[in-house]
């Protein structure tokens, strides 16, 4: 897909991999509504897009919230027009230290449900509706290798990606007969704040900068050879180098 | 006839009435065999506008909603007075009198000033918001709620007033002839060969409660038809295939797209009037609500069908326990819905006289 003009969405825009995502397709010329849960948050990274000529939008929203999802799109169809690239990126690891699914507590999956997986269905279900009508779109949604892998501590996160995973396939399965496209994408270990959330003790040296991974990410949206619904390692394409 | 009094959940169950203007004839459906009287060739057309929560209010004497947004980015806005939206519109206390210059505060970090008065009625004034972009879009949302009637028995949600394909916010009430097509239906349609296509018009306010400010409505409404759905349409009418409005919504924009004849693709504003005499220049058929004689709905109907056939059509949809307005039944009109079928029209006929 062409990204220059691309009205796109970025979930979890403030910092980490959706901070580098915003800056990479910014300077690639998307035109770019970022969400998370603070606006304040957000600023520095819409300043940074707009000092170098692009468009950038900050919109506050919970995406574990029903009710903060309509408002969501509608003010960023204002903004933007019709959304053509969703990136689902917002995500909530569960309680730190991770722990035992056995010490997880239920309202911990829940919360990580919400916003790991509900979220994203009800903001696809509120913007690819007109994806599907107008024929073109592209939703990405930001898994991680704990959504095949059975890590113990990681349940209630591992739990809501496995899931995120199979969302994606289903979408390209239902609506890639109307043009739209839909994968998910495992980044790999990356040296994030969420990372050093979930295993603060980690050598730090051997993860990838999220601008190499934004940089790799933004290359595969450009591609036109993914096949819709897959599941792509961004790591098994080189996004260290 | 009864109104819905909310959002059904059953949308595949609502019912269908489909009018055959050829054949002066009707008969009775439900939504999920809209796909049947559509076929290869022809063109179904959404507005794709979504509906944006325009009811805010300034104190319980005040309630404003807006009705347009003008091209400097000022909003026209209509003042209520005391009650709510249980209170049918023309009950409603009188609105404070309001002088240019002064603001209101809706809560939310939202305000705004009034910019001019309407010069025949003080319940119209020009608003200017303070805020702008994205902390505008962010506060308009969290300020508002959804413009609804008394008829309706809860509050709406946000979501009660999407249709499943909508996008940028433009309309100020549902365009609700596209509510009972759930994606299933829309499916089925394109995969018999119909183009599936959009406009998107600025859908406005339908009552105001004060009868000689409803004889200006509708007021002047945004459109967009673009290039490439233009070509579409003027593919399918060059093939010979029917162009079917959903919506009146469509019909004034895709109408107003072709006033110098062939359609055109456009982003403007039409102060279109259609009604009992008017020529279609692109609309073969609708899918709409149903809409009592009177009404400038049902005003409209008249351009795609006799009068005598709608109301002996209304009449009988009357009595079958159909419902009226936003979340009620469907009623098609098309020339050749129900010609061409393998059981004969005249078992359907239902001539209520």
């Amino acid at each position: 897909m062409e990204i220059s003009g691309t009205a796109t969405l970025i979930t979890g825009a403030s910092r980490g991999l959706g901070e580098a995502l915003a800056l990479e397709l910014g300077r690639q010329g998307a035109r770019l509504v970022l969400v998370s849960r603070k606006r304040a948050a957000l600023e520095p990274v819409v300043r940074r897009i707009r000092e170098a000529g692009g468009e950038a939008h900050a919109l506050e929203a919970d995406l574990g919230s029903k009710d903060d999802i309509y408002p969501l799109a509608g003010a960023a169809a204002a903004l933007l027009g019709p959304i053509d690239l969703l990136i689902h990126n917002a995500s909530e690891l569960g309680p730190t230290p991770l722990r035992l699914l056995l010490d997880t507590g239920c309202e911990d999956l829940e919360r990580a449900l919400a916003v790991n997986l509900l979220g994203p269905f009800r903001l696809s279900r509120v913007i690819a509706g007109s994806m599907a009508l107008r024929e073109r779109g592209t939703i990405v949604h930001v898994s991680s290798d704990a959504s095949v892998n059975a890590y113990p501590h990681w349940g209630a996160y591992s739990v809501s990606k496995a899931a995120l995973d199979h969302l994606s396939r289903l979408w390209a399965a239902e609506l890639g007969e109307r043009g739209v496209r839909s994968f998910s994408v495992d980044p790999g270990e990356m040296d994030t704040e969420m990372h050093r959330a979930a295993l603060p003790d980690a050598d730090r040296a051997p993860l990838a900068r999220p601008e190499f991974v934004a940089a790799r990410l933004a290359a595969l949206l450009r591609s036109p050879s993914i096949a819709n619904g897959a599941r792509i390692e961004l790591q098994s394409l080189g996004a260290h180098s | 006839m009864k109104a819905a009094a909310f959002p059904r959940a059953r949308a595949e169950q609502e019912r269908l009435l489909v009018i055959d203007p050829a054949w002066s004839s009707f008969a009775d459906h439900r939504i999920g065999d809209l796909p049947r009287f559509l076929g290869r060739g022809d063109a179904l057309v959404l507005n794709d506008a979504a509906t944006l929560p325009a009811s805010l209010r300034a104190g319980p004497e005040l309630e404003l909603r807006l009705m347009s947004e003008l091209d400097d980015g000022t909003w026209l806005a209509l003042c209520l007075g005391s009650g709510d939206q249980r209170v049918p519109t023309e009950e409603r206390g009188t609105p404070p009198r309001l002088a240019v210059g002064a603001e209101l505060s809706f809560g939310h970090g939202l305000s705004a000033h009034v910019r001019a008065l309407d010069p025949d009625s003080a319940r119209l004034l020009v608003l200017e918001f303070q805020q702008r972009g994205a902390e505008l879009w962010q506060a308009l949302y969290r300020a508002a709620v959804p413009i609804q009637y008394s008829y309706l028995r809860e509050p709406l949600a946000l979501w009660d007033v999407q249709n499943a394909y909508a996008a940028r916010p433009w309309a100020i009430e549902l365009p609700s002839a596209g509510k009972p097509l759930r994606f299933e239906i829309i499916f089925r349609i394109a995969a018999r060969g119909v183009t599936v296509t959009h406009v998107t018009h600025a859908a406005g306010l339908s009552s105001t409660g004060d009868a000689r400010l409803d004889a200006r409505l509708p007021l002047a409404e945004r459109y967009e038809l673009s290039p490439e759905n233009a070509a579409r349409l003027r593919a399918t009418r060059d093939a010979g295939g029917r162009i079917i409005a959903v919506g009146t919504s469509v019909t004034r924009a895709l109408e107003a797209a072709s006033t110098s004849g062939a359609l055109r693709a456009g982003n403007a504003r039409t102060e279109l009037l259609l009604g009992p005499g008017s020529s279609l220049r692109t609309c073969d058929g609708l899918l709409t609500g149903l809409h009592e004689p009177g009404t400038s709905h049902f005003a409209l109907l008249e351009a795609f069908a006799p009068r005598a056939l709608l109301e002996r059509a209304f009449r009988h949809a009357e009595r079958e326990g159909y419902l009226q307005h936003e979340f009620g039944d469907s009623c098609l009109i098309a020339t050749g819905s129900l010609s061409g079928r393998s059981i004969s029209p005249a078992a359907e006929w239902r001539e209520a006289g």
